[in-house]
């Protein structure tokens, strides 16, 4: 008896020596086969993966009631308990996808996306800084992209039939009010930011979400960078200044702070270049920009971004009435910009977003008339002459704070909240040539509260729903603003994207005050149909976009400063057009290259247009080609870009003080806009392991074959005579020297590694 | 009699948990044994990840399957050609290494995969990942080395990845050979904990030395 009992103790294990046979099919909801699903018995070694026709077959050793587990990435795990007696029959199993990140759709319609890690992205910021033709511009380098109009004579972004005006910059949420160096008759000038700030960027061509608004036509949303990665010290020298600068990144890897200071000055360039313009003050900048930010216990971040700018310049151009005389203009610039933004988690699926920022711009802006000596000439009469002699002081402000709370539904569904308030008071001192000052002062409290959810129906199907209420002191009044932008992913790693919206916008400010009281908001409605085709190596894009634009402002003359003023809302106008775009990184090995092109059909009547007609800056077909290839024997990369534009037509419109009307009395079209531009960089030190330093030598192009280039005409006031505006010299080369210090990186690396 | 039972009782339980790890072993030698061919086909190769993960997830407290399953599934990422795939597997495999390294802190051989698993995502568009996955894949080694200075797969990797790196950017056979020497050295006097533990890498090795060498 003992001896038995002992015997049954001791091969008790050996029972389960009897092996059933467990089989089966594992399918999607749409009865699509899945391969690689892992089939187990819950706590035990026994199981197997399915084959590409997901079946499914194994033996088990476990006996009685056991868990079948499946499950693979991205669907929902399947449990059933199962008897082990055998025979078992087979089974099928249906696993149901989850909507998670990496396999849902992303909302694309009317975007492009520049991003170090984001999936949708098409640039990232090394892209942005290594276009040639854009000397590392955020703004140069989107002009390459569909929808982007090729101006010249102007600053800003002006887009699908849109003015510049009706394009908004955003950074960490904040609205950057002088994203652009101040305004010089007939020179683009430059965005004051430096690309390598930022590690996204999003350029919305339209249908942009409700986050955002007073932007008819486009938003350009910019995320400035989290931790750098390393403490790090860089200078740069080239032929237009010298800079340096410092990111220390605290030992425990969660803070940071940075300063960088730069000087430019032209005129070394300027006098081996030859200029259009004689300048007796060549274009100086002093800047100085600081940052910290800090990375919060849950995973969020304090940041604050401010920015110092001094520049100041004066030329002298001939004067467009007369054969002898010169136009002088001067121009004194202060710019001051702050941002805090904190955005961290605060549990239970929450977020927020908070920021707070304040800015000034102060210009003074010196017009006169000159005779041959350089002697200031008041002539008046005719008093055209004499009213070129004046001066303008603007005093700016703008002060802006905005929440925004997320709350993380279920699966990937998420709704926002959010509001902000801004101040603006905008003060323009005009002193006429008698020394009569004229002041007025545009003041504004603006308020909008949005709400906005993404919605995920399946993996497959996504929509963002959005609406944004505004109310601005200068109108008195209040809008609504409802934006809808729905995704469909198809099998095979292409979708279609649809957006709809309403867009509305208060007058600009140099049309203000108004002449008359009750008017309205200015307002465009989008539509936007795209599909989009996309893998890491190859994005295709076409979109095929409506806009309608209605209630624009019309202006009028002031009678006692000439100035032009808003006098109604009659205005409207349309923008239609269709766009391409292509890129390319594996067909030819280490060649990157993109193509754009857009078609735009637009007409508008709005300020002084006397009828409705195509709007100066917008030409019908535009079109790019982007090379990048880096040839690793030379340590360099060479960059290309070739813009065309189509001709853009130019008129002169001027007031019949008598009929009380404007009159077209001269129209055109300029000849077509050709471009090729160069970039190298050369990385000497590339690949030296432990280097201390890291640098690269850049050397610039801008319209390499001297192409003639006509951005538009500049009339006289006194006859139909015009000059056409072209840009400040036939090329520009610049060549620079950017030196990046790591400071203890190599010890970084072993300290911090354990 | 009483005595007997509670000596017969013990004998079962002790042979009966005899019996679970020697199974645990036994199931361990043979996915081992089966990596070596399933480098060839795919699907075998998720198959010996799926088993290491079972016997991970029975077990609960081992980390060494976790660590091979991870270690199976970062080789599958490199098997796969379709690159928009290869994130949700670095997912998982990710998963899988994390639990290993709770279970066994500090280990210079997990480290050694959590280096390959950052360059299997940089390989899926290093111009724009490199400053972010090249980055760790390197810091991971700095790490594993730290961690186990006798360890030779750490060299091993830095030498690959040295021999496929330009010699432009400071790669090329003669600086790989600098670190293939040393881990053939290292691999010479290596002794792994168990028939379990991570031996692998001296075969690839000595195939990279030769390759140099012609």
């Amino acid at each position: 008896m003992r001896f038995w009992l002992l015997i049954f103790f001791l091969v008790s294990p050996a029972f389960s020596w009897c092996q059933v046979r467990i089989s089966g099919k594992v399918t999607d909801t749409r009865k699509n086969p899945l391969y690689g699903v892992s089939i187990a018995i819950k706590d035990s070694y026994d199981g197997t993966i399915t084959d590409s026709a997901g079946n499914f077959s194994f033996s088990s050793s476990e006996t009685g009631n056991q868990v079948l587990v499946a499950s693979l990435q991205g669907y929902a795990t399947f449990q059933k308990t199962i008897s082990l007696s055998p025979p078992v029959q087979p089974l099928d199993i249906l696993l149901k996808e989850l909507i998670t990140e990496l396999k849902a759709v992303t909302i694309t319609a009317g975007s492009f996306e520049a991003s170090d890690t984001k999936r949708s992205a098409v640039l990232n910021s090394i892209d942005v800084a290594t276009t040639a033709g854009a000397n590392a511009d955020i703004v140069g380098a989107l002009k390459t992209l569909p929808g982007a109009q090729q101006v010249g004579e102007s600053e800003g972004l002006f887009v699908r039939g849109g003015s510049a005006a009706e394009s908004k910059i955003f950074m960490d949420g904040s609205l950057v009010n002088n994203f652009f160096y101040s305004s010089i008759p007939g020179i683009a000038t430059r965005g004051r930011f430096n690309p390598f700030l930022f590690k996204g960027t999003v350029f919305s061509s339209g249908g942009y979400s409700a986050q955002y608004g007073q932007a008819l036509s486009a938003a350009l949303i910019l995320e400035s960078k989290d931790l750098p990665d390393q403490t790090e010290a860089n200078l740069s020298v080239s032929v237009i200044g010298l800079g340096g600068g410092i990111q220390k990144l605290a030992k425990n890897k969660r803070a940071s702070w940075g300063l960088t200071y730069n000087y430019t000055n032209l005129g070394l360039a300027f006098a081996v270049i030859k200029q259009k313009q004689d300048y007796f003050k060549k274009p100086e900048y002093h800047e100085a920009d600081a940052n910290f930010r800090i990375k919060t216990k849950t995973g969020g971040f304090v940041k604050y971004y401010g920015y110092l700018s001094w520049n100041r310049l004066g030329f002298r151009t001939a004067d467009i009435d007369s054969f002898a005389l010169k136009d002088v203009f001067k121009l004194e610039n202060l710019n001051t910009f702050q941002n805090l933004t904190w955005k961290d988690k605060l549990g239970g699926g929450w977020r927020f977003q908070t920021g707070l920022s304040f800015s000034t711009n102060k210009d003074d802006i010196g017009n006169e008339l000159n005779d041959e000596d350089g002697q200031k000439l008041i002539i008046t009469n005719p008093i055209v002459y004499a009213l070129k002699n004046f001066n303008v002081h603007n005093r700016d402000k703008y002060a802006q704070a905005r929440a925004v709370v997320e709350k993380k539904l279920f699966a990937l569904n998420k709704l926002r909240i959010g509001s902000e308030y801004l101040y603006s008071e905008e003060t323009t001192n005009y002193v006429d040539f008698q020394g009569a000052l004229f002041q007025q002062t545009v003041k504004d409290n603006f308020f909008a509260a949005f709400s906005e959810s993404d919605l995920y129906i399946t993996n497959n199907i996504a929509a963002r729903v959005g609406v944004r209420a505004e109310h601005t002191a200068i109108l008195d009044r209040w809008n609504l603003a409802p934006r809808v932008s729905v995704s469909y992913k198809l099998n095979n790693s292409g979708q279609f994207s649809f957006a709809w919206g309403i867009f509305y916008q208060n007058p600009e400010r140099k049309y203000l005050p108004a002449a008359v009281p009750n008017l309205h908001f200015s307002k465009a409605i989008h539509y936007i149909l795209q599909y989009q085709k996309m893998s890491p190596e190859r994005v295709f894009r076409a979109e095929a976009f409506y806009k309608q634009y209605s209630d624009l402002y019309k202006t009028s003359p002031n009678l006692v400063t000439g100035q032009e003023s808003v006098s109604n809302n009659n205005g409207y106008g349309y923008a239609r057009g269709i766009e391409f775009f292509w890129r390319d990184k594996k067909s030819v090995k280490n060649l990157d290259y993109w193509i754009s092109y857009s078609f735009l059909d637009t007409k508008r009547d709005y300020l002084n247009y006397p009828v409705e007609m195509q709007p100066n800056f917008a030409a019908k077909h535009t079109a790019s080609l982007v090379l990048k290839k880096f040839v690793i024997k030379w340590k360099t990369g060479f960059n290309a870009s070739y813009s065309f534009a189509s001709g853009r037509p130019y008129f002169n419109i001027q007031y019949d003080p008598v009929a009380d009307k404007y009159n077209l009395r001269d129209k055109g079209r300029t000849i077509n806009y050709n471009a090729l531009g160069f970039s190298m960089n050369y990385l000497p030190h590339l690949g030296k392991k432990n280097a201390k330093m890291f640098s690269v030598l850049v050397l610039t192009v801008n319209n390499v074959l001297g192409q003639k280039q006509v951005f538009g005409y500049n009339y006289a006031s006194l006859n139909d005579h015009k000059v056409p505006i072209t840009p400040t010299s036939k090329r520009f080369v610049f060549i620079g020297w950017f030196m990046n210090f790591g400071i203890d990186r190599t010890e970084d690396a072993i300290n911090n590694n354990l | 009699m009483k005595k007997i039972l509670f000596i017969a009782v013990f004998i079962t339980i002790g042979s009966g948990l005899f019996a679970q790890s020697g199974k645990y072993i036994k199931a361990m030698e043979a996915n081992i044994a089966a990596l070596d061919s399933s480098f060839k086909n795919p699907q075998d190769l998720l198959a010996v990840a799926n088993s290491f993960e079972r016997i991970a997830d029975k077990e609960k407290n081992q980390w060494l399957p976790y660590y091979w399953a991870g270690y199976c599934q970062v080789i599958y990422c490199y098997m796969v050609t379709d690159k928009s795939g290869i994130d949700p597997l670095a997912d998982k495999a990710e998963k899988l290494l994390n639990k290993a390294d709770s279970l066994q802190p500090n280990n210079s051989e997990i480290s050694c995969v959590l280096s390959m698993l950052a360059t299997a995502r940089m390989l899926v568009d290093p111009q724009t990942r490199y400053m972010q996955y090249g980055m760790q894949a390197d810091n991971y080694l700095g790490k594993a080395i730290l961690q186990n200075p006798e360890n030779p797969r750490p060299y091993f990797l830095r030498g690959q990845g040295l021999r496929h790196t330009p010699e432009q950017f400071g790669g090329g056979c003669k600086t790989a050979m600098e670190q293939l020497k040393i881990a053939a050295e290292k691999f010479g006097s290596f002794k792994p904990a168990s028939a379990i533990d991570p031996n692998w890498g001296e075969k690839q090795n000595q195939a990279l030395i030769n390759e140099c060498n012609k």
